[in-house]
């Protein structure tokens, strides 16, 4: 048992339990906490196969972002999570079935021994960081920026979903101020100076 | 116990099958609940990104390196979208559970 092997089995152990408690919990937070202790083993055993930016990125967006943005729904909504889980034993054998024989079929491709790895190299000569650059900015640069079209669509889409004109709040309308004429906003009034009194 | 060997491409596979079987029974366990079915999908991308990294590693090829990245990436747009909805769903229906959503009477 070398360290890597230790590495590989503890976080797999972890990786596997965090899994199982993400979607047996009760709280809906929990589960929500649950989900950033796997991501972050995820992004250990990454570590463990040189995927170094990923692993970072992971920690970075899944655990930075994502899952804030999931609290904070959670958060957010006053939901009874309960009621949600009224029918929640009687799904166990369905469950249970369909998760088996998903697993069972994944093993048959395994066990068959069609796949198959190659040597790896001991040690690379270039970071991962470069390397995945270099592959991103020069023979991937068509799919990178559509992915970030990807990213530019969801902002747009997430804002416009949730966005609500509120009645009471006042609104400035630009097309409205752009237009306005001197003669709206100012009134030239001529009248009789007033006598200073005594 | 011949398989506490070093870790090989099948053990990472074994694992990536592992966790999508888990978030496969999630999202059958928990079909009432939106959230956790959000997160179930999570998770389930998480297991085929390790199954795209452990091949990246033992074929030595950067490219499904850069698959995961694009994955992540569509992931984070598509949980985005889906909280945006599920927020005006309960601002709507003011319920989250899936049963409740039937509102298209075919």
């Amino acid at each position: 048992m070398t360290f890597p092997t230790v590495i590989f089995y503890v976080f797999a152990a972890i990786l596997v339990f965090a899994g199982v408690r993400v979607i047996t919990t009760r709280n809906a937070v929990h589960a929500a906490l649950w989900l950033v202790l796997s991501f972050f083993t995820a992004a250990g055993i990454w570590l463990l196969l040189r995927a170094e930016f990923l692993a970072i990125a992971l920690v970075l967006v899944y655990v930075g972002a994502v899952m804030v943005l999931f609290l904070f729904v959670l958060m957010m909504l006053d939901v009874n999570f309960d009621n949600l889980r009224i029918h929640f034993r009687s799904y166990i054998p369905v469950g249970a079935t369909v998760g088996a024989l998903v697993l069972l079929e994944m093993a048959l491709v395994l066990v068959g021994g069609v796949v198959k790895g190659g040597a790896v190299e001991a040690t690379p000569q270039v970071s991962n960081t470069r390397e995945l650059g270099k592959l991103l900015y020069i023979d991937y640069v068509y799919p990178f920026e559509i992915a970030a079209v990807i990213l530019l669509v969801a902002i747009v889409a997430a804002i416009a979903l949730t966005y609500r004109r509120r009645k009471e709040t006042r609104y400035q309308d630009p097309a409205q101020q752009v237009k306005v004429r001197r003669e709206d906003r100012v009134r030239i009034v001529s009248m009789p100076t007033e006598k200073r009194d005594a | 116990m011949s398989f506490l060997t070093a870790p090989t491409l099948a053990h990472y596979l074994v694992l990536g099958a592992i966790m999508f079987a888990i978030s496969m029974a999630g999202i059958f366990l928990n079909r009432k609940n939106v959230i956790i079915l959000l997160m179930a999908i999570e998770l389930m991308l998480l297991a085929v990104n390790l199954n795209f990294i452990a091949f990246s590693y033992y074929l030595d090829d950067m490219a499904g390196q850069v698959f995961v990245f694009f994955i992540l990436t569509v992931a984070a747009a598509e949980s985005a979208i889906g909280l945006a909805i599920l927020v005006l769903l309960f601002r709507n229906v003011g319920s989250i559970n899936v049963d409740d959503l039937g509102e298209l009477k075919g």
